[in-house]
């Protein structure tokens, strides 16, 4: 246990378990949102169905509302018509909140470099876990969604 | 009332906008609003060569690609004028209706949950997983596939393919049964297609519709049969039409259509041929084997129409050969990849064909091409200039005018028919926004 | 070389209209002087024999450094017959212009937005011309030779 000059715990030894507890608790209750647009889609319904069964990550639940969603999946390209809607979800979500790209086209346009596309959403929003491939394979997505839990177990939890 | 329905709405796919002036509850004007997935399809096309177009048709209609793929593959040919050997017909046939199969399943999965029939959705994806499976065999992808090549196909049909296809067949039929069995005669679902989004028969060819929606008016226009294309005359299928044209129709076509192409894969699967999947460098067809061991004992005069001079200097070959690529060339046959990574000629004529400022050169002209997509007539009009690259490229989305007239369909009926109707268009963003 | 139904019927009774015609590939082509596409189209609907009853496909060609730079391509189907044809409309100008056919087809709507959306060529008598696939700020036409595929212009609405 830490206790610094003016007597005041920092990081503890009870503090740290609650972060570690309450990131257990946040990386298997992963409510998403799927915005969903194009190619990639295809692949995201593969992951959420039963071959590939997204539930087993505690993420089987996609929330249809920004408001109820934690993890923002960001799935197929982003034109440049499209990009202020996506900002526009992505601030109505309530912290703490995670994006994920899904694709190429949203890590960084992938081969549409022309007027239309957005070279990548990270110009617009943050990104935490970027998976590529075009379209992914479920089994990429899953392993990014793993990646993405470790994230959120590992990060330090505001409350 | 104005109600703005997407286009972050989850029956919106994410990329449509419906604004709706509402009376109560009823749609008196819907005005959509598309564009969302614009990716400049046409404008990539004519910057690269006819073969790197392929990547893009893919991402046309993602639920059906290889039809896309087989399409743009067809319409090139025509302008070059390549007739492509028997089995790679069959071959493009059998895997257009996998792809079929494929699209139905996901309209009819998606169009059910969306009115609330999850455990549809998740049989329905789980025969695509099947599906997929096998295109992934064939293919080497899932979804993005790049099948086609002009004049070919990139590879044969794998070992064991008819056994496992026809067993995935099997199990698919399964799956539709189960799919029938929870709704064509679900209380719920019935009340809510049957009778909403009517569109009448003269209404639809005025909007240019083509496709199950516009058999579900009872027109029986289906590009497989009023122009037969690859070797379409040759099997035997029906044509399912409906007669109110409403939700409930569409949905009965769609079911049907899919034992249809089942049944056509089953037949091409009884009577396919065997043979080159390719045509040579001149039109003619040639077995990919023949070439290789042509290739190994250095008589590789007739197979490579150009020659190529090396330049002491080691700078690479000359231009002067550029020349001899004239704009009649049949050139169009890609060397199978093993082959490509395991012998210099077959390297020298992929790369010959691949490059830019090669090429495949298909004469001055134009050529329209239309194949029957799983919504509808999927046409390419392809203008070339005799260069290496299309000068226009222009995609007939099918569901282009069927979202056309949706403004129309939506009026008279309810809010909540909205997602419905929507379902049942198919809409697939790629290739309407392209 | 003979002649199809379709193509003697238009030169026979537009053949001051008709500037060129040929069936290359079997597809029957005819090219028409602007002022007659109206007349055409109409006649091609509406005569007994032929029926072209489906307005199967309208686009644009941008001829760069040609004179007249665009061409309108048309392509008719008849359900009666099985039988396509394609009708050609050279425009040119500075403002090109020509005749919407949305009198005719209600397809003609949307098509003909598209066209003006790419290529920037208007057309008389349309109800609605507005853009149809980029945004309304959007500046010039993507598909002319002359716009560069990867000339992005700012994004617009909430940042
Ligand atoms: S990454 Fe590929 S598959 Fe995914 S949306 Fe982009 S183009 Fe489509």
């Amino acid at each position: 246990m830490e206790i610094d000059t003016k007597g005041n715990m920092q990081t503890g030894f009870f503090t740290s378990r609650i972060d570690k507890m309450i990131g257990w608790a946040r990386k298997y209750s992963i409510f998403q949102y799927p915005f969903v647009t194009a190619c990639c889609g295809m692949e995201y319904m593969a992951t959420a169905c039963a071959h590939y069964d997204i539930d087993r990550f505690g993420a089987g639940l996609p929330r249809f509302s920004p408001r109820q969603a934690d993890v923002l999946f960001v799935v197929g390209t982003i034109s440049q018509k499209l990009a202020p809607v996506l900002v526009n979800v992505y601030e109505q979500m309530c912290a703490p909140k995670w994006v994920v790209a899904f694709g190429v086209c949203t890590c960084t346009g992938g081969f549409y470099d022309d007027y239309a596309t957005v070279r990548g959403i990270d110009h617009i929003i943050p990104v935490d876990i970027y998976i590529p491939g075009c379209p992914p394979r479920p089994e990429t997505v899953l392993q990014g969604l793993m990646l993405l839990q470790e994230k959120i177990q590992n990060q330090r939890q505001e409350v | 009332m104005f109600l703005n329905i997407g286009p972050a709405h989850p029956a919106m796919h994410g990329v449509i906008q419906i604004h709706a002036e509402l009376d109560g509850e009823i749609v008196r004007k819907a005005d959509i609003e598309i564009g969302y997935l614009h990716r400049a399809f046409e404008k990539h096309c004519e910057t690269g060569t006819y073969s790197q177009c392929f990547p893009y048709t893919d991402r046309l209609n993602y639920a059906s690609p290889l039809i896309n793929n087989f399409g743009f593959a067809a319409a090139v040919e025509k302008l070059m004028g390549l007739e492509i050997p028997e089995r790679c017909n069959y071959i493009r046939i059998i895997m257009s209706e996998i792809s079929r199969i494929t699209d139905h399943l996901t309209c009819i999965g998606a169009s059910a949950m969306e009115l609330g029939a999850f455990s549809v959705f998740l049989y329905a994806i789980k025969a695509r997983e099947w599906l997929y499976e096998l295109i992934e065999s064939v293919t080497g992808a899932r979804l993005t596939v790049s099948y086609a090549r002009i004049g070919g196909v990139k590879a044969d049909l794998p070992e064991g393919f008819e056994e496992r296809c026809q067993a995935t067949l099997q199990k698919t039929r399964e799956v539709l049964k189960e799919v029938d069995q929870l709704l064509t005669r679900n209380r719920i679902f019935y009340d809510r297609m049957c009778g909403v989004g009517i569109i009448s028969a003269d209404d639809a060819v005025d909007y240019g519709i083509t496709g199950p929606f516009l058999r579900s008016t009872g027109i029986e226009y289906d590009v497989r049969k009023a122009f037969p294309y690859f070797l379409y005359e040759r099997f035997a299928f029906d044509i399912p039409i409906g007669e109110h044209g409403d939700n409930y129709d569409r949905y009965l076509v769609r079911m049907e259509e899919m034992y249809q192409s089942i049944r056509i894969i089953e037949q091409a699967l009884d009577t396919i041929p065997q043979g080159p999947t390719n045509v040579d460098s001149e039109g003619n067809v040639i077995d990919p084997d023949l070439m290789a061991d042509l290739g190994k004992f250095g008589k590789t005069s007739g197979l490579l129409k150009n020659e190529v001079l090396i330049q002491p200097t080691l700078q690479g070959s000359e231009k002067r050969y550029h020349d001899r690529v004239r704009a009649k060339s049949k050139e169009a046959w890609l060397p199978p990849k093993e082959q490509v990574y395991s012998n210099i000629e077959a390297l020298m004529n992929h790369f010959k064909i691949v490059m830019l400022g090669h090429g495949i050169r298909p004469p001055k002209g134009e050529a329209y091409v239309a194949v029957e997509g799983a919504n509808g007539e999927l046409g390419f009009y392809i203008v070339s200039d005799g260069t290496d690259r299309p000068w226009r490229v222009r995609c007939h989305p099918p569901c282009f005018p069927i979202m056309a007239a949706l403004g129309k369909i939506l009026v008279g009926d309810q809010v909540a028919d909205i997602v419905p109707t929507f379902g049942s268009v198919n809409m697939i963003a790629g290739e309407l926004d392209r | 070389m003979e002649k199809s139904k379709t193509l003697e019927k238009i030169v026979g009774k537009f053949s001051e209209a008709v500037i060129d015609l040929h069936s290359q590939l079997g597809y029957d082509t005819v090219i028409i002087a602007k002022s007659a596409l109206l007349e055409v189209a109409r006649f091609l609907k509406q005569d007994p024999e032929l029926q072209y009853n489906y307005l199967m496909d309208l686009t644009a060609v941008d001829y760069w450094k040609r004179t007249p730079r665009f061409e309108m391509v048309y392509h008719f189907l008849s359900l009666k017959n099985k039988y396509r044809v394609r009708v050609k409309v050279p425009v040119g100008g500075a403002e090109p212009e020509v005749d919407s056919l949305t009198s005719l087809w209600p397809a003609a709507n949307w098509y003909e937005r598209e066209v003006y959306d790419m290529f920037g060529i208007k057309f008389k008598g349309h109800p609605d011309l507005r853009r149809i696939l980029m945004y309304p700020e959007f500046e010039g036409h993507p598909l002319r030779k002359d716009y560069p595929i990867q000339k992005r212009q700012p994004r617009v609405g909430p940042k």
